[in-house]
């Protein structure tokens, strides 16, 4: 039976970390992802779990730390949050390109120019195209059930791929509310131990990890690891069928929430969710069909399950926590819209952005959305492809 | 209690009003209720004003944002009252609990004429006569349990003396004077 706590989503990856006891963690600290080594480190003092943690002085060498253990063969996490995440950027693609499983937590936080704490997408955003597995969670619960599947999905030999497990810095990390979580042995169970078919400290079968591959490998070894990212979609939906059977929780590409007959649906990542789907509820007391879809798997890119969930809908609104500054869209903007092209689907959509650097998005500001939507649809207005939502009056 | 109470808490950096939102969470939590406590962080300083929130209900709560319109909200620090407008969307239904040793005629004038109802504690009073320390939180945590209703008193009292054994395991001694600090709030808040 699940147990019924309260905690914080920094919290219930620290729990998950425990419960999984993995070989080695080697992390340097960043707000707001600081607790989930903080209070690792604690139950390793506290002799409730066995990880060796490796204290190092830049991200940049926790990734390698961490690179150097799971190459090794040993089962091996960090967590980090904006700059800290930034300055690992060279070893995300090494390790991606290595294809080494290492999981890491992220707790998104906005890139410094102006500096700034909060929460918003641009530091995974950014990383986007480094190689790695990226899911993200509305929610504590859903920050502890993605990590307890992610070692299942990286590790998986058609996979091999590290895996970047997203939560939204303070509005989940710091945020304590109800979640059920699993017993230990179950978890145990599912995640299982770590046995890596080839790795360095095998006597038996020396190899070499990341040697150099000039023009006539390295296009090889890139069409590999998109192999791979297209292996974990497949990957990703047995393991979160598996995780069904023993906790009760659906888990997809995408959570679809009142989309079935929507005319207006608006696509968003992480805790901004929720808060969307307590607009929808409103709207549709008053007959209005909106509808959430919550993207949950952002790398791979589910872009042809997305264009097949939305094709009977009016008008959609794309939600980017992110600015590229391509000035013709954000990031999620641009693949929705893509995915929706190639499906030969002529929707009217608007990308807006929200939330940067942790400015608030309401309930409010998801109706005003979905009644921009409506108007859009009834061809009272022209959609604006682009717009920023929550700007200072 | 109608389908879920919104609390805002305004204090200072480093006298608690987090730890404070986080423990009614925790007390709420614990008596079967859903619930959710976090902190708004604006400069990481002290003594700079801070913000925390609380949403407490019997559904399960999705909503991820601060909140505006409060039924509930608790100044742990009354110089707050000259720098932050503390009633600002709180409903007129709801209340308003201040700490402060003034009398509630010569607070209401800082309210920004705010129609609904005035409470006040002096939790410092409270807290040096109970621990010899001034530490707010417990009082106030006391007042808005009582002033809100949240749950049974009794209940409440049982519940934080399990969650103080908890939380000061190694320093027993204060205890007993947190408890009498909540019980001596329930009295005071008026």
């Amino acid at each position: 039976m699940s147990i019924r706590e309260r905690m914080s989503g920094n919290e219930a990856v620290a729990h998950a970390i425990k419960q999984i006891n993995p070989d080695v963690m080697a992390a340097f600290p960043i707000t707001p992802s600081t607790e989930i080594p903080q209070m690792v480190s604690t139950f390793i003092a506290n002799g409730e779990c066995t990880t060796e943690f490796i204290p190092v002085e830049s991200e940049h060498s926790s990734m390698s730390a961490t690179m150097g253990a799971c190459a090794a063969g040993a089962r091996a996490i960090t967590a980090t949050s904006s700059c800290g995440l930034a300055y690992m950027w060279e070893v995300l693609y090494v390790a991606a390109s290595d294809r080494l499983p290492v999981v890491m937590a992220v707790v998104n936080r906005a890139l410094t120019g102006p500096i700034n704490i909060n929460c918003d997408h641009s530091d995974s955003m950014g990383a986007r195209d480094a190689g790695w597995i990226q899911i993200y969670a509305e929610n504590n619960q859903e920050a502890y059930d993605n990590y307890i599947q992610a070692f299942r999905i990286a590790e998986h030999s058609d996979v091999r791929l590290p895996f970047m497990a997203c939560q939204d810095g303070f509005i989940t990390s710091h945020a304590v509310e109800n979640i059920e979580l699993l017993e230990d042995d179950l978890v145990k169970k599912f995640v299982g131990d770590y046995e890596p078919e080839q790795f360095l400290l095998n006597a038996k079968m020396p190899m070499a990890v990341g040697p150099y591959a000039n023009s006539p490998f390295y296009m090889e070894t890139k069409m590999n690891q998109r192999l791979a990212m297209k292996n974990a979609k497949k990957v990703i939906l047995e393991v979160a069928s598996e995780f069904e059977k023993i906790s009760g929780r659906k888990y997809g590409f995408f959570e679809e929430y009142k989309t079935e007959d929507a005319d207006f649906v608006i696509v968003i990542m992480g805790s901004a969710a929720g808060t969307t789907k307590d607009a929808v509820d409103r709207l549709r007391e008053q007959g209005i069909k909106a509808g959430v879809l919550k993207i949950r798997v952002f790398r791979p890119f589910p872009g042809e399950e997305i264009a097949t969930a939305l094709k009977n809908v009016r008008a959609i609104a794309i939600m980017d926590r992110a600015e590229s500054f391509s000035a013709y869209g954000g990031p999620l903007g641009s693949e929705v819209k893509s995915a929706l092209f190639d499906a030969k689907l002529s929707i009217d959509t608007v990308n807006y952005f929200y939330g940067l650097g942790g400015r608030d998005y309401t309930v409010e500001a998801a109706t005003e959305i979905f009644n921009d939507l409506q108007d859009i649809a009834d061809k009272k207005t022209e959609p604006v492809q682009f717009k920023y939502i929550g700007l200072r009056k | 209690m109608k389908k879920n109470i919104e609390i805002r808490w305004h204090g200072r950096g480093g006298q608690g009003a987090k730890t404070a939102a986080l423990l009614l969470a925790d007390v709420a939590f614990n008596t079967g209720m859903y619930v959710q406590g976090f902190p708004e962080y604006g400069p990481e300083r002290m003594g700079a004003p801070i913000t925390a929130y609380n949403r407490i209900g019997n559904e399960p709560i999705r909503v991820h944002s601060n909140i505006y319109n409060p039924d509930y909200v608790v100044v742990v620090d009354e110089t707050l009252l000259h720098a932050v407008d503390v009633t600002h969307g709180l409903s007129k239904d709801g209340a308003i609990i201040i700490n402060t040793a003034r009398p509630k005629e010569e607070i209401l004038p800082l309210l920004n004429g705010y129609e609904g109802a005035v409470y006040v504690i002096d939790a410092r009073e409270v807290s040096m006569s109970t621990l010899g320390k001034y530490f707010p939180n417990s009082p106030m945590l006391a007042s808005i349990v009582k002033v809100a209703n949240i749950m049974d008193q009794d209940v409440f009292l049982s519940q934080m003396e399990t969650s103080y054994h908890h939380k000061f395991a190694k320093k027993p001694e204060v205890i007993e004077g947190n408890m009498n600090a909540l019980k001596l709030a329930f009295q005071e808040v008026k």
